[in-house]
């Protein structure tokens, strides 16, 4: 795909809505790459019999960052580049291999500032069993769309 | 608590970290295609800013990495996510406050400084101690760049929540 033009803040009343499906079925790999990418070794997230035996934990699991950089993919992809203010997470749940995940946000304030809005947004991120991993709240600022 | 650290940000860190949650969107390595944009030119995602801690040299959870060579003392042990015992230390929550968007070619620096710290009763994990870290990134010029706050929590038993 190509990169995500921007909403304008008219695109976005109070109450407005999108899910989007970031991962399916998280793989060890992408854990393993996302551990690469972000420098974070834990071995709680890779290393099996350090998971299960000596933290006591079912398996190896995500990062919280991981999966806040998957909710961060839906809200991009939604609203655009570059056009958060801020993004937040509180970490609810862990995030096992196999997991599928679902990250919704909801529009809970809209206000016009200038030549650009301010969008709040309500965030969740659940898993295939509708439980959520995340939870959180991000801010974007938004072009208004020019009257004709 | 650690020293401040330069972080450079590059094009293919930049490829890597999003090729590592999936992404499709070229914004991140198509140099032609971003060049296009309003935006003129290649951005990091939005949670990048925590991989400067592969230029951190008191990170610790390094792995089997020894560069950047680590401080002579381990970073003290608790208040941080990884300073203390490994299986216990979970991460609570993260939040970044952006004030431009980072860009390959950027110097950045980077400043930590603790922030709140608190205690709870939980009912799996018994007593969690919560503390907060703040880091900033500013550029060449000094203008701050994004603001991250991190909060770790030190279990005495597994939990449920964390990450």
């Amino acid at each position: 795909m190509t990169g995500n033009a921007r909403r304008s803040f008219e695109e976005l009343p109070v109450g407005t809505e999108h899910e989007a499906v970031v991962v399916e079925g998280l793989s060890r790999t992408q854990i393993v790459q996302y551990a690469a990418a972000s420098g974070d070794f834990n071995p709680i997230h890779h290393d099996e019999p350090f998971a299960t035996r000596a933290a006591g934990y079912p398996s190896v699991f995500a990062h919280g960052m991981l999966t806040m950089g998957l909710t961060g993919k839906m809200l991009t992809d939604w609203l655009g580049d570059a056009v958060l203010a801020s993004f937040g997470v509180r970490f609810v749940r862990q995030v096992f291999p196999g997991d599928t995940l679902t990250a919704k946000g909801r529009v809970t304030a809209a206000t016009a500032e200038g030549a650009a809005g301010r969008v709040e947004i309500e965030l969740v991120t659940v898993n295939q069993r509708g439980e959520p991993v995340v939870s959180g709240s991000a801010t974007a600022l938004l072009p208004r769309r020019k009257s004709a | 608590m650690a020293d401040d650290f330069e972080f450079p940000v590059e094009r293919t860190p930049i490829l890597m970290f999003a090729a590592a949650l999936g992404e499709t969107n070229r914004i991140y390595y198509d140099e032609a295609y971003a060049r296009a944009t309003p935006l003129g030119g290649v951005i990091a995602p939005p949670t990048f800013g925590v991989a400067a801690a592969h230029w951190d040299p008191a990170y610790p959870l390094r792995g089997v990495r020894r560069i950047p060579e680590p401080p002579p003392r381990p970073a003290q042990s608790g208040e941080r996510i990884g300073g203390g015992n490994l299986t216990r230390v979970l991460h609570g929550e993260q939040r970044f406050e952006y004030h431009q968007p980072l860009r390959p070619g950027m110097q950045l620096r980077v400043s930590e400084r603790p922030g709140r710290s608190w205690e709870k009763e939980g009912k799996k994990g018994g007593r969690m101690r919560f503390s907060e870290r703040i880091t900033e990134y500013r550029d060449e010029r000094g203008e701050l760049v994004l603001t991250a706050t991190s909060v770790g929590i030190v279990t005495e038993r597994a939990v449920e929540g964390g990450a």
